[in-house]
């Protein structure tokens, strides 16, 4: 396959950032995007061009980590991948493919596709984990009875990855679907009942703090989510968030 | 209790106040329809409403207050999801995952709110002057031919039923998605998104209905 690619390139945080354009050629319809990726920065690199940096890690749709903006979609046409699971077979051959970094404001561009998601960490830090005393004689999770129907919400919203797609799709930049699955996994099982209100509260502070626009239901978050985290969980937030705003 | 400021809170107030716009739209539908049918009961009906003292300084100061929080409270919004995205993307390709009412309910609403301005020049200002201003006498039977004479022009027809029909698209992203706002997503949802779709589109077409048939019988 040829195809022209059209990549932002920016240096730093606090420098302007412009769309280059590079033809590639030779590219596998059987190679991910990351590998196509791979082929660029061995040709930019030929050429003595600075490579493009992008964020990468597991390649295998776990670590979250892939972050580019695709032809206007967040990880690209596909559904339910992330970058590094997309195929090149999914464009044709003399395509134009536009490669962006996410783009929110509490996700500023470190150097050219990567961005400082850190704000994400910031909210988990904020109360995303169950208090466990881990003295020796913690009690054996599945020694709790637990309803198969809350058990399994619990885990699919558990499986979020982090990667802040629902953020880059937003027309807002909301937040709102990853904090979503972060309270819900928690909430939905008793470990997490005890420190539910001090929990939801402080998340959805930080997550205001951090910049990220409000949620108008849109839906598209759910649409490019990897991991299809449903918009339920937005809505069990909301009735989380307004019962523990009553109770502080 | 402490419902401070934060962006749920944004969000659910939103949703709330469009729902008791929802209740007002259905109550002046619903009285706006008998004058198709009755002149006389939509006289009766609009005369009860233009002097109860219920209706009037209890009910449309809320009703005001409603309207006013919704607009106002729909740019906050916009000014603040605005400035969550400092650089726009050169591609975004929001059809391919939200449809165009959700992502457009600023200008939608903007229309509306336009309307909202024609629609006051047109009956409330002219009420409140006959009732407040002017103190004319009580005439129970003006209302209907007030109505009428609203609709002859065509270019007011016509600028309402466009008007209705952004009111429609407003409606269809908005009457659904409040409750999911208010955290009510659950087995009984798609019915009620069905019932909320349908309603986005039959009391906007019957708005229309209403403003096309008074213009032909003038």
């Amino acid at each position: 396959m040829n195809l022209i690619l059209k990549v932002w390139r920016q240096s730093s945080r606090d420098e302007k950032g412009k769309i280059e354009t590079y033809p590639i050629s030779d590219i596998s319809p059987d190679m991910s995007f990351l590998e196509m990726m791979d082929v660029l920065n061995e040709n930019l690199i030929s050429k003595g061009i600075d490579p493009v940096s992008f964020d990468h890690d597991c390649r295998e749709g776990i670590c979250g980590m892939c972050s580019m903006f695709i032809n206007g979609e967040a990880h690209g046409p596909d559904r339910l991948v992330t970058t590094c699971q997309l195929h090149m077979r999914k464009f044709k051959d003399g395509d134009t493919i536009v490669i962006e970094p996410f783009r929110a404001r509490a996700f500023p561009v470190i150097k050219d596709l990567i961005v400082d998601r850190s704000s994400f960490d910031r909210i988990q830090q904020a109360g995303g984990f169950v208090s466990v005393n881990t003295s020796g004689n913690t009690q054996d999770a599945n020694a709790i009875p637990i309803d198969k129907h809350d058990a399994d919400k619990a885990f699919d919203a558990a499986t979020c990855i982090g990667c802040g797609a629902c953020v880059a799709s937003c027309k807002n930049a909301s937040a709102m679907l990853f904090v979503s699955a972060k309270v819900s996994q928690y909430s939905l099982l008793p470990q997490g009942k005890v420190e539910a209100t001090d929990r939801v509260l402080n998340m959805v502070n930080q997550m205001d703090e951090e910049g990220f626009g409000n949620c108008t239901n849109t839906g598209a978050c759910e649409i490019e989510c990897p991991k299809g985290i449903s918009l339920e969980n937005i809505a069990r937030l909301n009735r989380e968030y307004l019962a523990a705003s009553i109770k502080d | 209790m402490s419902l401070k400021t934060s962006s749920i809170i944004r969000k659910v107030s939103m949703a709330l106040s469009g729902l008791f716009l929802v209740v007002f739209l259905t109550q002046h539908f619903t009285i706006n329809l008998t004058s198709v049918f009755s002149e006389n009961i939509f006289n009766k009906i609009s005369h009860f409403m233009g002097n109860n003292f219920l209706v009037q300084f209890i009910l449309q100061p809320i009703l005001i207050f409603g309207v006013v929080f919704h607009f106002i409270m729909g740019f906050i919004l916009e000014y603040i999801n605005r400035k969550s995205r400092d650089t726009s993307y050169v591609t975004f390709k929001g059809s391919s995952n939200s449809n165009w009412m959700s992502r457009n309910m600023i200008y939608s609403g903007i229309v509306i709110l336009s309307f909202l301005g024609l629609h006051f020049y047109d009956f409330w200002i002219p009420e409140i002057n006959y009732k407040y201003v002017e103190v004319l006498p009580l005439d129970q039977d003006r209302y209907y031919q007030e109505l009428v004479h609203k609709f002859e022009s065509p270019i007011r027809t016509t600028i309402y039923s466009v008007s209705f029909v952004f009111l429609a698209l407003h409606l269809y992203h908005g009457f659904s998605s409040s409750f999911q706002s208010v955290g009510f997503n659950n087995k009984y949802s798609s019915a009620l998104r069905l019932f909320a779709n349908g309603f986005s589109i039959i009391i906007p077409l019957g708005f229309i209905f209403i403003a096309i048939f008074h213009h032909l019988k003038a």
